[in-house]
């Protein structure tokens, strides 16, 4: 009875150790990566090419998305405040929940899910195919040739498609409240123009979506380049990338929330 | 015998609690092929990842043409890897670039040359493989022999002191074996290089080879020329020649008596 007691703390004991040594090599790779990253200035066309394929490759999604939570969005808040005959704060309603929370918070998941584990995958293969280590032996380092392209050109992205996922979703906000239900549209944007401040919500979103991008872009890197280099580990990096990244977003959402909008 | 290129003095290497080398000292020398051969599983290719400075030994020393690998400082070991070119077991190309391109990568990296320069280093590299008409093929396109073959064109591109084969005639056709075995065998004799061929294909790797170290349990078993090996009445390297099912290497994995393990 006490021997099994002693086992399961042991057992708790070397997985939290092996949590901490984990997270350590995440924020050496960390650092190594952006001290890799000075390189792209020589070579801006690997940068573009990586925006192409992490940034634009996930905007359709992100439109979609965009589009059709404003949508949500607007109706919800229509129903709430008609209540109160204040329906003409829809828009404010609208576009304060997507500019502060919305925007930065989904485009981060929807980017965690489509681009995150993209970037784990290939990067894993590339591992398991041997690709990495034969950069290596060619005297190219690949944390400069691979990871941070990858990296900077996903931190780079994050902010955009969260400013474009809040766009869009006023705008699908506008669409319901003003088409559908019948809202005028004069008082839509007025109040949101008026309301909407630059520095408080719309910089501090940015600053959200900016953190949020590190966190998903290294949590998707470094699982890639750790992966055990078989095909039940690179399946099982790809889930924690997701599972990883997801939790990080959320918690984090919560700190710098609390952080920037105490009054 | 030539002069010494790699030395490599008392290695010892582990991989969790598993020991890999234990000890290990061999030589080989600037000119001609050398052949590392062992059973799987004895480390041939992680000696390989150790020469090439992408492994740390627990102790001991590897030194390339005169430079302990592991005390170099990442761009002096960086500079001596573009003298070293490697041919993966995977071939191990980059799977988003062209034949072209992949054979063209070190040159670029490296270089300074002009796109018509590296086109006629690329196609002249390409051609002694065999292979010019594959140069705007992409690699998912290759057989597992071409790859080979693009990936030693690749090796090659930078004109390398040494070449390191890791298992190069592993899952061949007889018809790609009989064309690496060789290109390998041209190659060095035309570029006048130190071949490094791991594998544990008995009969070609011995065809070929003009030194031969045998490996196994972490250590060098014997060493000498094919001929002298294929007479060796040792009797692990007579086993490993003549491939028997049993003798030092057992068949049965150690384990308790059958009669114990079937009765209680």
């Amino acid at each position: 009875m006490i021997s099994k007691l002693f086992d399961r703390l042991q057992h708790i004991g070397s997985a939290t150790l092996k949590s901490f040594q984990r997270l350590g090599n995440g924020t050496v790779f960390l650092f190594k990566v952006i001290g890799s990253s000075y390189g792209l200035l020589l070579r801006p066309m690997q940068l573009v090419r990586q925006m192409y394929s992490v940034g634009v490759q996930t905007m359709i999604i992100i439109v979609v998305a965009g589009l059709f939570v404003g949508m949500v969005m607007s109706l919800q808040s229509y129903y709430t405040l008609v209540d109160f005959g204040a329906e003409d704060s829809v828009g404010v309603m609208v576009a304060l929940s997507l500019l502060r929370e919305l925007g930065p918070v989904v485009t981060a998941l929807l980017f965690a899910g489509r681009a995150g584990s993209a970037l784990t995958a290939e990067i894993g293969l590339m591992k398991a195919t041997e690709q990495l280590s034969g950069m290596e032996m060619m005297a190219v380092n690949p944390m400069q040739r691979v990871i941070a392209p990858r990296f900077v050109a996903g931190v780079i992205s994050m902010p955009m498609l969260a400013l474009i996922f809040s766009a869009v979703g006023i705008l699908g906000g506008s669409l319901v409240a003003v088409e559908l239900l019948g809202l005028d549209s004069g008082a839509y944007w007025s109040q949101t123009q008026d309301k909407v401040d630059l520095y408080e919500d719309i910089y501090n979103g940015i600053i959200k979506s900016l953190v949020f991008g590190v966190v998903a872009v290294w949590i998707a890197v470094f699982e890639g380049y750790d992966c055990v280099p078989t095909s039940e580990g690179l399946g099982q990096a790809t889930t924690r990338t997701v599972v990883h990244s997801s939790l990080a977003i959320l918690f984090l959402d919560f700190i710098l929330t609390a952080l920037m909008f105490s009054k | 015998m030539s002069e010494i290129l790699v030395k490599i003095r008392d290695l010892h290497f582990s991989r969790g609690d598993r020991k890999i080398f234990d000890g290990l000292s061999l030589d080989i020398p600037r000119q001609g092929i050398t052949a590392i051969m062992g059973p799987s599983g004895t480390g041939k290719t992680t000696l390989l990842k150790l020469i090439g400075g992408q492994l740390t030994p627990d102790q001991g020393t590897v030194e390339v043409d005169g430079q302990n690998v592991h005390q170099l400082s990442t761009a002096k070991l960086f500079e001596l890897r573009k003298r070293m070119g490697m041919l993966f077991q995977s071939g191990a190309l980059l799977t988003d670039l062209s034949v072209f391109e992949n054979v063209a990568y070190p040159l670029r990296e490296h270089t300074r040359l002009d796109n018509a320069m590296i086109r006629h280093l690329v196609l002249l590299k390409l051609n002694a493989v065999g292979l010019r008409g594959a140069a705007d093929m992409m690699p998912s396109e290759l057989s597992g022999g071409m790859s080979r073959r693009v990936a030693l064109a690749r090796a090659i591109a930078l004109d390398p002191m040494m070449i390191m084969y890791d298992e190069p005639f592993t899952g061949q056709d007889p018809i790609s074996m009989g064309v690496l075995v060789s290109l390998i065998r041209e190659l060095n004799s035309a570029l006048d290089v130190c071949s490094i061929v791991v594998s544990h294909d008995v009969p070609d790797t011995l065809s070929i080879s003009d030194l031969v170290h045998f490996i196994s349990a972490g250590k060098v078993v014997e060493s000498g020329t094919p001929e002298q090996l294929q007479e060796s009445r040792a009797d692990w390297t007579h086993q490993f020649v003549h491939g028997d099912a049993d003798g030092p290497v057992p068949f049965h994995y150690p384990a308790r008596p059958i009669m114990e393990d079937l009765y209680g």
